[in-house]
C-alpha cells in the first residue's frame, strides 16, 4: 500500500483558509517555520505575532486577543503548549473557555529531539483538563481540515498536527469530521482503535491479518476528547476476542485509557491491549527506529492480535515491510527539528 | 474648596471606607487580608474614584449567586466586569492581578457605588460569587487571576487587543509586589514594550511584604524600578499613600507602557498591625484579647 506523500499540508493550506477570518491570529514562539508558517507570516503580518521564547506569556496573551474577540491559533511544538505554560493554559485559557486554538508539532515520538521535544502525555495530561478539546490528526486531508473543525469549536481546542512530509490516507473528499471515527474496516474477532500517525502504521498489517482469516473492525479516532461517539461504542461492543489501541503517546491517559474507560462504563468484558509507550520516556532517534524500538509498530499490532486470536499468525517480520520511511533531514523540513 | 481638593477628600474617604469596611468584616469573620487593605487603599480608591474611565451603573449591583463555572457552548456565565460598567473603546479596564485582595476590592467597589453595600454580607459564603480569592465571576474581576502573574500577560493581550481596533480606553492592572518574583512578570514586561502598548498600565502596591514575612527575608525583588524600566518600561516610583501624586503619575501619557509603583505602609491607617509583624499577609486573631483591641481601633476609626 503506499499513498500520495504531501509535502508541508499545514503551510499554503492555513494562508488560504485564513483568507476570510480577518480575526484569525498566529501567535507563534521562535519556530515559526518549524510550525510551517513562515509564509503565513509574511501573507498576513499584521497578523502574526512574534511572542519569543515565553510561552506561559503567550498563552496570557491568547486568553487577552481571545477575550476581545480574536481567535489566535498557536503555533510552537507540541510540548511547549501543555508542558510548561499549564497553569496558564488551565487558568488563563482552559478556565474561562476562550476560543484559543493549540497547534502542537510534534506530537510523541515524531522528533528526533529526544524527551525534551516529545510530547508523550499530553493527551493524558490535557484530557484531565475540563472545556479543552482535543483533535489529532492522522493524514494529510484531516491536517488541511481540522482547521474548520477547530474554527468551529466554542472553547479551547489542542490539535496534535503533522507537518513535513505527510501522507494522505482519507481521500480529500472525506475532510474531518469532529467527534466521528473513520470506521476503515468491519471484523468481529478484533476491535482496533488508533489515532494519528499509528493508523498508517496499523493499516501495514491489517492486509495481511485479515488475509489470514482475522477479521479486525478498525476505526481510525481523530477527537480525543470529548470522547463519546457511538460508533466507538458499537465497535468495542462486537469485538470477541479483544481490543488493542495504538496511540503515538504514553499508554497512561491517552487513548487507550479513554477506551478503557468507556469499554467498563459499558460493561464490555474483553481484554484490552494498549500499544504505545508503556509508561516510559523516549530519546533521540527516529520514528521508525523509537516506533520498533518502544514496541509501537505494526510487528506489536501483530503480536497483539495473535495473543487476542489465541493462535500464530506467520507473518514474517519482512511482509511488514515499511511502504516509505521519511528521512530525519528531509526537505519538507524547513528547519533541522 | 477647589475642586482639586475636592476630589482628593472624595478619594480619602473612599480609602477610610475600605479600611473600615475590611477591618469591620475581619472582627467579624475572625480573620481576613487586613495589611493589604492599609497598603492599597489609596491606590484602589484612586483607581476607582478618579483614575478608571468606567461607564457608570446605574446603581449598585447586587452579586449574583454562583451559577457554574465557563463551559463551552454556555453563555450564562457572567464576569465581575460588569461592576465596571459597559465596556466601549473609550472606556478603561482594570485587570486585578492579586486575587486575594478580592475583600479590599469589594470594599472599593461599594464605596464607589457599584457593589451593593450588603454585598460582603455574601462574602465567603457557599454559593455566592463575593468569593475569598476572587475569580472572575466575583465583582470587580474580569479575569481568573488567583495563580499569581498571569495578569499582566492577560492584560497585555487585551491592550494589543485594543490596539488592533483602535481603541482609545487604557488597560490597567493591578498587581501586587510579590508577583515581581515570578517568571512570568518579566516575560509579560517584555512583550508589552515589544508590542509598544502604551496604553498599557501597572499599578503596583509596593507593601514588601508576602505570605512568609518581609520580601526581603522571601527574595528581594529591588532594585524593582531598574529592573522594570531595563524592560523599556517608563517607571513612576511613588508614596502610595500620597494621592495627588498617584493622580497625577496616572493622568501621564507616556510612550511606553507605564508602570506606577506605589511604595506603601501594609499597617497605614491600623497601626495596631504593627504588633504583628513580621508577619502581616492574613490576620487571624490569637484569642478574645486581640480582637477587642482590633474592635476598640475600628471604634476609633468610625469616629
Amino acid at each position: 500500500m503506499s499513498y500520495e506523500i504531501v509535502a508541508r499540508p499545514h503551510q499554503q493550506n492555513f494562508i488560504d483558509w485564513a483568507k476570510d477570518k480577518p480575526k484569525v491570529l498566529v501567535l507563534s514562539a521562535d519556530l515559526t517555520n518549524s510550525c510551517e508558517v513562515g509564509k503565513w507570516r509574511d501573507t498576513y503580518p499584521d497578523r502574526f505575532f512574534s511572542m519569543g521564547m515565553a510561552e506561559q506569556n503567550m498563552l496570557g496573551y491568547a486568553a487577552g486577543l481571545a477575550r476581545e474577540g480574536f481567535e489566535p491559533w498557536l503555533h510552537t511544538f507540541s510540548v511547549f503548549l501543555y508542558r510548561r505554560p499549564l497553569d496558564q493554559l488551565q487558568m488563563s485559557v482552559a478556565y474561562p473557555s476562550l476560543r484559543v486554538r493549540l497547534v502542537g508539532f510534534l506530537p510523541g515520538i515524531m522528533t528526533p529531539g529526544g524527551v525534551t521535544h516529545q510530547a508523550i502525555e499530553d493527551v493524558a495530561i490535557l484530557r484531565a483538563v475540563p472545556n479543552m478539546t482535543i483533535l489529532e490528526v492522522g493524514d494529510a486531508t484531516e491536517a488541511e481540515s481540522v482547521l474548520d473543525v477547530a474554527h468551529n469549536v466554542d472553547g479551547p481546542v489542542y490539535i496534535r498536527a503533522l507537518r513535513g512530509e505527510v501522507s494522505r490516507i482519507f481521500p480529500k473528499e472525506e475532510p474531518f469530521a469532529f467527534n466521528t471515527a473513520r470506521i476503515l474496516s468491519t471484523g468481529t474477532d478484533v476491535t482496533l482503535i488508533t489515532s494519528g500517525i499509528m493508523t498508517e502504521e496499523a493499516l501495514r498489517a491489517i492486509p495481511l491479518l485479515q488475509e489470514r482469516g482475522v477479521t479486525i473492525a478498525h476505526l481510525h479516532v481523530s477527537t480525543l476528547k470529548p470522547f463519546t461517539d457511538p460508533r466507538i461504542i458499537s465497535a468495542l461492543k462486537t469485538a470477541k476476542h479483544g481490543v488493542i489501541t495504538m496511540e503515538n503517546h504514553s499508554i497512561v491517559g491517552g487513548l487507550g485509557s479513554a477506551v478503557a474507560e468507556i469499554m467498563a462504563e459499558n460493561g464490555i468484558g474483553v481484554a484490552l491491549k494498549r500499544i504505545g509507550l508503556n509508561d516510559t520516556y523516549a530519546h533521540g532517534a527516529s520514528q521508525k527506529y523509537l516506533m520498533s524500538e518502544y514496541k509501537m509498530d505494526a510487528v506489536e499490532l501483530v503480536r497483539a492480535v495473535e495473543a487476542a486470536v489465541g493462535r500464530k499468525l506467520n507473518i514474517a517480520e519482512a511482509e511488514l515491510e515499511v511502504q516509505r520511511s521519511v528521512t530525519v533531514h528531509s526537505s519538507a523540513k524547513a528547519e533541522a527539528l | 474648596m477647589s475642586e482639586y481638593s475636592a476630589k482628593n477628600e472624595e478619594i480619602e474617604r473612599i480609602a477610610n471606607g475600605i479600611r473600615r469596611r475590611v477591618l469591620q468584616h475581619s472582627i467579624a469573620n475572625n480573620g481576613g487580608y487586613m495589611s493589604q487593605a492599609c497598603s492599597s487603599a489609596e491606590i484602589l480608591a484612586s483607581l476607582y474614584g478618579d483614575i478608571l474611565n468606567f461607564a457608570s451603573v446605574e446603581q449598585p449591583i447586587e452579586p449574583p449567586a454562583f451559577i457554574g463555572v465557563p463551559e463551552p457552548g454556555v453563555n450564562t456565565y457572567k464576569t465581575g466586569q460588569q461592576f465596571h460598567g459597559a465596556t466601549g473603546a473609550k472606556y478603561d479596564r482594570l485587570i486585578s492581578s492579586p486575587a486575594h485582595y478580592a475583600l479590599v476590592i469589594y470594599a472599593a467597589l461599594i464605596e464607589t457605588g457599584r457593589l451593593r453595600e450588603d454585598g460582603l454580607e455574601h462574602f465567603n459564603r457557599d454559593g455566592s460569587t463575593v468569593e475569598m480569592i476572587g475569580a472572575e465571576h466575583s465583582p470587580g474581576f474580569e479575569t481568573t487571576t488567583g495563580s499569581l502573574a498571569q495578569a499582566l500577560s492577560q492584560a497585555g493581550g487585551i491592550a494589543l487587543a485594543r490596539k488592533l481596533k483602535n481603541e482609545s480606553g487604557r488597560t490597567w492592572v493591578f498587581m501586587s509586589d510579590g508577583e515581581f518574583q515570578e517568571g512570568q512578570t518579566y516575560e509579560a514586561l517584555q512583550a508589552a514594550k515589544f508590542y509598544d502598548l502604551n496604553k498599557l498600565r501597572v499599578i503596583v502596591d509596593v507593601n514588601l511584604n508576602q505570605c512568609d514575612g518581609p520580601m526581603d527575608s522571601v527574595m528581594k525583588i529591588e532594585p524593582l524600578a531598574d529592573r522594570v524600566r531595563a524592560f523599556g518600561w517608563d517607571v513612576t516610583v511613588l508614596d502610595g499613600h500620597d494621592v495627588p501624586g498617584i493622580l497625577a503619575a496616572a493622568k501621564m501619557e507616556t510612550e511606553n507602557p507605564h508602570a506606577l509603583l506605589c511604595y506603601t505602609d501594609p499597617v497605614r491607617g491600623l497601626p495596631i498591625l504593627e504588633e504583628r509583624k513580621p508577619t502581616l499577609h492574613y490576620l487571624r486573631f490569637t484569642g478574645s484579647e486581640e480582637r477587642a483591641k482590633y474592635e476598640l481601633a475600628y471604634q476609633e476609626m468610625t469616629k
